[in-house]
């Protein structure tokens, strides 16, 4: 497969992946914002904006501004619109490598938002659009699994899912740990905030099957556990980081990795961390320095995956079996 | 079956609907003889039409737009904002070509593609045609497409255009004429294939009732004359697709050839030489290229020997290509040959290298850089066609009969100023063909792209693109221009005459 296309595979769908958990966070936050009259709202988004690496505004901010940065502001790469914009970019320039429904669905939802202004949504309630955002996209990964090849270009696909996802929940559950943690000496006794630990949930998507799980008893150390650790819940880091070896062992597999595997031999140890790691542990020590560190070995790895397969030097290629003169 | 043929009052013959508003005219009619009775091979479709309820004609065509929109078979219209897609309006009515008017065309497309390789190769190489004055020298080097570089390379097979695409036209006689050589990138053949694929799934039983010739072989058919350029030596030629990428107008037919053929579709950005070897950079390391077919301009190719600013290209590539380790399909410079200017000497440049008279007549054409002749077409401006030499796809003409005063007067300003820009062309009647328009059958202008490859041997996919002009008088038929086209059809049997 053609480097480029490989590329703008994996770049279509952590876009798509962004856009999704940013509509998640906001929606979530909107939702939990009723049940907080009266809280510091400022500090609250300030929190919201942090947990998406997205840099605070210099003005006063409030609901809509907020909501309108993270939804329909151009001039920020990382709102929904820039997202769903970029990742459909993406998608035109290899338009003959996926699939014509998954080019219809995500060029229909791109036309939709395009369409859609700040007053509307928010007039109209934003849950609405917010969830149909989500729904689409949805849609376009099952579309995406029913009707494209499962071969190399696919696998690019889910490394770009699950990498972003990976890093997106580390980021998150650091801003969360980060404040709600600090206040606390016994893990185990019942949270300050119960209602802030349900909206975590929320927002990594995991409140019922956290339930399933531990029953709706609210224990912080529960929750650091199933979202880091846990091996069956899809939004955990544990399972987005077992997904992305395996599509990354399968590219290594097709294309008869080069460079010893560094991106997959990377995505090896950190998955091999998350299995094996005990999550007291990890809470006795420095979960702040826990978090950060996964989310430097997911920049590595991706970096790693530029190395090998993507803006590989050509002397390493050229002199490396790589360059195949047969 | 019995065919009125009371001629009205204007000597129109009076036709039955849906033919009620068809005329004839100066111009050949493909349908019609001059007596206004259905020729022996369009006989079958003429009966089915009169026997069609009008809704069904209306319903086909709509099934027929609706299979292009589906499939997403669209070009690109410069000059609006961004660059629109569009679906190139298809006419359900086949064009129909017997196979005696084919075998003449065949011949003349083979005799006249050879002629045109010949002579690429002299006037890269020895330049025998100038010396002899057949030519002349100095109406070569100021070709636009020209390109020094090519002066002394040794291309493979000597194939310098292995992939031509020639427009041809029927004059009022009947006749076939060659009405420009697209001897460079040329586009249309996806159209070609997609439109004998709707024609088969909206009108099967009337394409079952003719035997017409196939032509869905033609992915396979360029793959191997492709192949056939590989340098020596290379066991399993790696052959690409380059194009200048989705902004481009015809980049749906250079993704749906890429498809056809199995081959990788690529951009400039994908391939880096060294050491005068192509490669393309792939997720399993470096692969070496071997072919390309190549689908951007040689102005834009490499950007070390050409335009400097291209970001399209291949920094690189004329050297790979000049050491012989790559082949391009068409080789760099064959522009020289279908300029419009050398244009009016093919057929003596046929007459030169096989000494055999052209099979096919060109069109009139007079040359402005001639004084006699620019004083001819200043006299008559307004009856002729000019054109600019060095462009395509209806760009840069003028057609004197339907423009303004102050067209006029703009042209000839250009041509006076830079005359050896310049060809002139009398306004040809060109053969019209029935077309459903509002539900009715009237005549449209048309002409006629032939797709011809030269490898080891010479393959014409029997039929090609029939443009047609679908504007009522229009002599337009690009389809940058409001142009339409047709499936053509090429007969296997000779016609049985009716009454025989």
């Amino acid at each position: 497969m053609l480097s480029r296309v490989a590329d703008s595979l994996y770049w279509m769908s952590r876009y798509l992946e962004r856009a999704e958990h940013t509509a998640r966070l906001i929606d979530v936050h909107l939702t939990q914002m009723l049940d907080h009259a009266g809280g510091d709202a400022g500090l609250r988004w300030q929190r919201l904006l942090r947990s998406l690496r997205i840099p605070q505004p210099a003005e006063e901010v409030d609901a809509y501004s907020i909501t309108h940065i993270l939804t329909f502001d151009e001039a920020n790469t990382s709102s929904i619109e820039s997202c769903i914009e970029s990742a459909r970019e993406n998608a035109r320039q290899v338009r003959e490598q996926i699939s014509s429904e998954m080019w219809e669905q995500l060029n229909r939802l791109f036309l939709r938002v395009k369409q859609t202004s700040m007053e509307q949504i928010w007039h109209m309630e934003p849950h609405r659009f917010l969830n149909s955002i989500k729904e689409n996209i949805y849609l376009f990964q099952g579309i995406t699994d029913a009707t494209m090849s499962h071969s190399e270009g696919w696998h690019f696909i889910r490394v770009g899912r699950f990498l972003e996802r990976a890093t997106a929940t580390a980021a998150l559950l650091d801003t969360h740990f980060s404040v709600f943690l600090t206040e606390q000496t016994e893990y185990e006794s019942e949270p300050l905030d119960y209602l802030s630990w349900v909206e975590l949930l929320r927002s990594c998507a995991s409140f019922e099957a956290y339930c399933k799980v531990y029953t709706a008893t609210i224990r912080p150390a529960q929750i650091a556990e199933f979202l880091l650790l846990n091996a069956e819940a899809p939004r955990s880091i544990r399972f987005a980081c077992t997904m992305m070896q395996g599509a990354l062992q399968a590219i290594a597999k097709t294309t008869g990795a080069r460079n010893q595997g560094r991106a997959e031999r990377l995505a090896g140890r950190l998955r091999a961390t998350l299995d094996y790691d005990q999550i007291e542990e990890i809470l006795n020590g420095d979960i702040h320095e826990y978090l950060e560190s996964i989310q430097r070995q997911c920049a590595l790895i991706h970096s790693g995956i530029y190395q090998v397969y993507i803006a590989y030097p050509i002397e390493v290629a050229l002199t490396s079996r790589g360059a195949s003169q047969a | 079956m019995i065919v009125p043929e009371t001629p009205d009052t204007t000597g129109q013959p009076i036709l039955p609907p849906p033919f009620s508003h068809y005329t004839l005219d100066v111009a050949y009619d493909e349908m019609l003889d001059s007596d206004g009775k259905p020729r022996s091979h369009y006989q079958e479709l003429y009966h089915r039409l009169l026997e069609m309820p009008s809704e069904t004609l209306h319903q086909r065509q709509q099934a027929a737009n609706t299979a292009f929109l589906n499939q997403g078979i669209t070009f690109t219209v410069y000059g609006n904002d961004e660059g629109t897609e569009r679906i190139w309006p298809y006419d359900l009515l086949p064009r129909i070509i017997t196979s005696e008017e084919w075998q003449t065309i065949e011949r003349g497309l083979t005799q006249r593609i050879t002629a045109l390789n010949l002579f690429l190769k002299d006037i890269y190489h020895d330049g025998r045609i100038l010396s002899d004055g057949i030519v002349p020298r100095w109406l070569i080097y100021s070709c636009k497409h020209f390109r020094r570089e090519m002066r002394g390379i040794h291309v493979p097979h000597d194939i310098y255009v292995a992939v031509d695409g020639t427009d041809l036209v029927r004059l009022p006689d009947g006749r076939f004429a060659v009405l420009e050589d697209n001897l460079r990138v040329p586009s249309g053949v996806s159209y070609m294939l997609a439109n004998r694929l709707v024609m088969k799934r909206t009108f099967p039983s009337l394409f079952g009732s003719y035997d017409v010739r196939p032509i869905d072989h033609y992915g396979q058919a360029l793959l191997s004359t492709l192949l056939s350029l590989a340098p020596t030596g290379r066991t399993e030629p790696v052959i690409v697709l380059l194009t200048p990428g989705v902004y481009n107008s015809a980049y749906f037919e250079h993704a749906f050839l890429a498809r056809q053929m199995g081959i990788e579709l690529v951009e400039g950005r994908d391939l880096l030489v060294h050491d005068n070897i192509v490669y393309m950079r792939t997720t399993a390391g470096l692969r070496r290229i071997d072919v390309i077919y190549r689908r951007i301009d040689d102005d834009y190719l490499d950007p070390l020997a050409f335009q400097a600013e291209s970001t399209l290209g291949v920094p690189g590539l004329l050297n790979a290509y000049r050491s012989g380790n790559v082949a391009l399909a068409n080789a760099i410079g064959t522009g020289v040959a279908d300029d419009k200017a050398i244009y009016a000497y093919v057929p003596a440049i046929i007459r030169y290298y096989l000494g055999e008279e052209p099979i096919l007549p060109n069109v009139e054409t007079f040359l402005l850089s001639d004084e006699k002749q620019q004083q001819y077409v200043l006299e008559h401006f307004e009856e002729l066609v000019i054109k600019a030499v060095g462009e395509s796809g209806g760009y840069g003409m003028l057609i004197g009969p339907y423009s303004t005063t102050e067209q006029r007067s703009a042209f000839r300003q250009q041509v006076v100023s830079n005359p050896r820009n310049y060809i002139a062309q009398p306004t040809l009647a060109l053969s019209r063909a029935p077309c459903i328009i509002d539900n009715q059958i009237e005549p449209r202008h048309v002409d006629l792209r032939p797709f011809v490859l030269f490898g080891e041997q010479v393959t014409i996919i029997p039929g090609g693109l029939t443009r047609v002009a679908l504007k009522r008088g229009s002599l337009v038929v690009n389809s940058s221009q409001g142009g339409g086209s047709k499936d053509t059809w090429v007969l296997v049997e000779p016609v049985i005459e009716a009454n025989q």
